[in-house]
């Protein structure tokens, strides 16, 4: 077996083993939260029989370990447990499997991430790239100003700027993000635009700055200078000579960012009113909906986990040390 | 000589470093021609800007230096004249370029051949499938072992002293008219040295190509050039054909680079032994490597340790020094055993051992004082403090032959010979027994080195201090030690004194060691036969 595929395989594992890790903090960190889901919905009125009653149809009664072991033995085999709402003690049985809550949020959320992600990462390269070519230029020193400019504003502000001039003063995107399951294609990009563009700006100078610090930090290498004396020119310099060596590190911040517009942009979805999964963790934690929650917390460590498995996947495989060993 | 023989004339060149917020010059004026298919040397110590002078050849400065007066005229064009997208026209193609450090000048992303072969491609000399067939015939010109697959590896994957003829090979590949050498032989073992110094000096005169070969090692210039200029603090000394020069060098500069292999050492009456290693083996993880090694220090004289890397000569001082504890052995000093890990020794016993290194640079914090770095071992190891303390150390500074002046510097503000005396004397502090020197003077230029050594053997006869001294140069051996140990491989090969170990006959690694070592004749290299090892 090649030896990457054996650390592909190990990382996994390790991923696994960071997931199991995850569940327990989870779980306790929800258990440490104030007040309980009978109670918030009952209200103050309720007699102690009627909360009990509560508690017991939800399994609130048996102790944590039970719970934990029962919640995450249902993970194991791919079920999340079932919402606390529209429980039988409302009168009719409403409440839904916890994954036919999360998937359609998530897969606007995933929409969301990956048109983003097909804008802002080519778009970083490239400015990266460019500035770090044209070192201390003109260009260099604006498209560094424009993109610290972006990052510096809380996204809501950025989010309102754009609102304002893209849908106010020259009307050319909506201002709501209003998408369905049965939404067609080109028309979830239009309606998503606005969000996408907002969280384009966020990220697109992390990125950009690292691209540019990575190329330039490798410049001082004895090799560059080899390259420059063969005749290479600065272009050939940067993409041949430097870039290849500069992957690492650009694909870890990729990845972080990557993983922020899956699991951090609950206050962009807010502004646009977008159904994404962070409206609806942010909504379940408020009415202590526990097991929507511990769905979401997981998802989201899963994305960091995977997302970061992949950048030292590609740390690994652009790294010839490691692909061709002696 | 007719005009058209001059390939290079550079007339008062003049370059100028950025640096401290200020030019500062770094060459100050200097004449070079070269003649078409000449060799010529470039020495001096570091600092004189012999490299600045090799790289100003091709109309190259690194960043942060500028010319700032004279013309290099290479056929008959003055390269300071072009722009940098004109003068890479002449770079890999016309001109060619082999640096000091092969691991570190090849781009760990591509294929050597890749590498090999792209300014050939590049400039249109030839296509890509001839120019790599080229190459196989130029590795195989040079030695290089699998000549015809060897290309396919990348730069990890092949050992300095080939990736050093790789580069031969691709500065070669276009043909050039002129190559710059800059030290490209300084990082290897010896043994390496004298198979690149052949294969360069047999595919320079197969293809009449033009050459400056810039190094600090007089006996490896005498091999190469036809022509040495010596150079310091950006000036020429003097210039002349290679016979005459090491004949009759006519400075007083030049003189004194001549004679600093010229140190010898008194001999000393032999004591009991301070430090004795018993049939020592060792591993990092599963890998062995030190085999059933032994080794005798007497009290009051030099040990040597010599052999190439990877021989195991530093693994020996990890163990004396606890840092590796050894899988079987036991290191004795002055009658006891030491426990072998470091966490069991007592501040007695680590106060007895010290220890100097090569890179004196990474040896010490770079935030502390003079005062502080030599203050450190005497408050731990002797309890002193305050005006004691103080005292302590300017004794030391005038035991290392530095001024009060010293005590408040930064090790930034100290050149690298400094720097290694302020390491000597922070071993010193402890009030040790022993010192173990590893390599100590090996990034050094010759005359510094030649002034720590000497310090050194002062030293030693003030305080009856005894050394174990790790080398991998055999000068430096010959120079100062009263017994020899060789290592290959984990083993020790041959030990004894120094005259019983440096008379024939010997075993035959130490034959290949000591024969591989360049002297200062013009004709060593052409006479010499190798032993064969089996």
């Amino acid at each position: 077996m090649h030896p990457i595929v054996k650390t592909v395989f190990q990382r996994l594992g390790l991923g696994v083993v960071t997931l199991f890790i995850v569940s327990l903090i989870i779980f306790a960190a929800i258990e440490l939260l104030p007040g309980d889901f009978g109670q918030a919905v009952l209200g103050q009125a309720a007699t102690e029989e009627t909360v009990a009653a509560f508690r017991r149809e939800l399994g609130l009664d048996q102790p944590a370990v039970w719970r934990y072991v029962d919640w995450i033995a249902g993970v194991a085999q791919g079920d999340l447990g079932t919402s606390f709402s529209g429980r039988a003690s409302s009168g009719v049985d409403r409440s839904r499997p916890v994954i036919d809550l999360i998937a359609p949020r998530l897969e606007n959320t995933l929409f969301l991430a990956g048109l983003t992600a097909v804008v802002a990462v080519p778009l970083a390269l490239f400015l990266g790239i460019s500035a770090a070519l044209y070192r201390n230029s003109i260009y260099d020193r604006t498209v560094n100003a424009l993109t610290l400019t972006t990052i510096s504003f809380p996204e809501f502000f950025v989010a309102y700027v754009l609102i304002l001039c893209l849908t106010s003063l020259w009307p050319i995107f909506p201002s709501l993000s209003n998408i369905s399951a049965d939404t067609e294609f080109a028309e979830r990009v239009y309606r998503s635009a606005m969000p996408a563009l907002t969280l384009t700006l966020v990220i697109v100078a992390h990125m950009m700055r690292m691209t540019r610090a990575a190329i330039i930090n490798l410049l001082a290498s004895p090799y560059i200078q080899m390259a420059r004396l063969t005749g290479a020119s600065q272009r050939e310099v940067i993409l041949k000579h430097a870039l290849p060596n500069a992957w690492a590190p650009i694909a870890t911040v990729i990845a972080f960012n990557l993983a922020y517009l899956v699991v951090g942009v609950v206050v962009v979805e807010v502004v646009f009113v977008y159904p994404g999964v962070g409206q609806l963790m942010v909504d379940a934690v408020s009415s202590r909906d526990i097991p929507v929650v511990q769905g979401c917390a997981l998802i989201f460590a899963a994305t960091y986990i995977v997302l970061n498995l992949v950048a030292d996947i590609v740390g690994i495989v652009t790294n010839p040390k490691l692909l061709h060993p002696k | 000589m007719t005009k058209s023989d001059i390939l290079l004339d550079i007339k008062g060149l003049k370059i100028e470093g950025w640096s401290d917020e200020k030019w500062h010059p770094i060459i100050k004026g200097v004449d070079l021609t070269l003649r078409r298919g000449e060799v010529m040397g470039l020495i001096g110590e570091s600092g004189a800007g012999k490299s600045t002078l090799g790289l100003a050849a091709m109309g190259f400065t690194q960043p942060g230096c500028r010319i700032t007066g004279g013309q290099i005229v290479f056929d008959g064009v003055d390269m300071t004249t072009l722009s940098d997208a004109q003068k890479r026209r002449y770079w890999g193609n016309r001109m060619t370029y082999v640096a000091q450090s092969a691991a570190a000048s090849f781009n760990p992303a591509h294929r050597l051949i890749d590498q090999t072969v792209a300014s050939t491609v590049r400039f249109g000399i030839s296509n890509e499938a001839t120019a790599k067939s080229d190459a196989r015939t130029l590795y195989s010109a040079l030695n290089l072992p699998h000549a015809d697959t060897i290309g396919d590896r990348y730069p990890h994957q092949v050992s300095g002293g080939q990736l050093q003829r790789v580069m031969t090979a691709m500065a070669m590949s276009p043909r050039p008219d002129l190559i710059i050498f800059d030290e490209p032989t300084t990082a290897l073992d010896v043994t390496t040295q004298v198979e690149v110094l052949r294969a360069m000096r047999k595919i320079v005169e197969e293809f009449n190509t033009a050459a400056i070969y810039i190094t600090h090692d007089l006996a490896v210039v005498a091999q190469m050039a036809d022509v040495i200029k010596v150079l310091r603090f950006g000036h020429e000394v003097e210039e002349a054909d290679t016979r005459t020069m090491l004949a009759a060098p006519k400075e007083d500069y030049t003189k004194s680079l001549w004679s600093v292999r010229a140190l010898t050492k008194p001999e000393r009456p032999v004591q009991e032994n301070i430090l004795s290693v018993r049939n020592v083996s060792a591993s990092y993880g599963k890998v062995p490597v030190l085999h059933n090694v032994s080794i005798d220090v007497p009290r009051g004289s030099t040990v040597s340790v010599v052999g190439e890397s990877g021989s195991g000569k530093s693994t020996v001082a990890r163990v004396i020094t606890g840092l590796l504890p050894p899988q079987n052995g036991q290191v004795m000093f002055d009658g006891d055993p030491l426990p072998q890990a470091l966490k069991d020794r007592t501040k007695d016993h680590k106060k007895r051992v010290q220890m100097i290194y090569q890179m004196a640079d990474t040896a010490m914090n770079p935030r502390q004082t003079v005062r502080e770095i030599i203050g450190r071992p005497l408050e731990f190891y002797l309890g002193l403090t305050g005006r004691a303390k103080d005292d302590r150390v300017r004794e030391l500074l005038s035991l290392i032959e530095l001024d009060d002046r010293f005590i408040d510097r930064l090790p930034s503000e100290l050149s690298g010979g400094q720097k290694q005396r302020i390491c000597i004397a922070r071993a010193l502090a402890a009030e040790p027994e022993l010192i173990i020197c590893d390599e100590v003077t090996s990034a050094l230029d010759q005359i510094v080195q030649e002034g720590i050594l000497k310090l050194l053997m002062r030293l030693q006869s003030e305080l009856n201090l005894s050394y174990l001294f790790i080398t991998h140069d055999i000068s430096t051996v010959r120079a100062i030690s009263d017994h020899v140990v060789v290592m290959q491989l984990g083993r020790v090969v041959e030990q004894g004194t120094k005259d019983s170990v440096f008379q024939p006959p010997h075993d035959p690694y130490t034959d290949l060691l000591l024969s591989s070592v360049p002297e200062m004749d013009p004709d060593w290299l052409s006479n010499l036969k190798l032993p064969e090892l089996t």
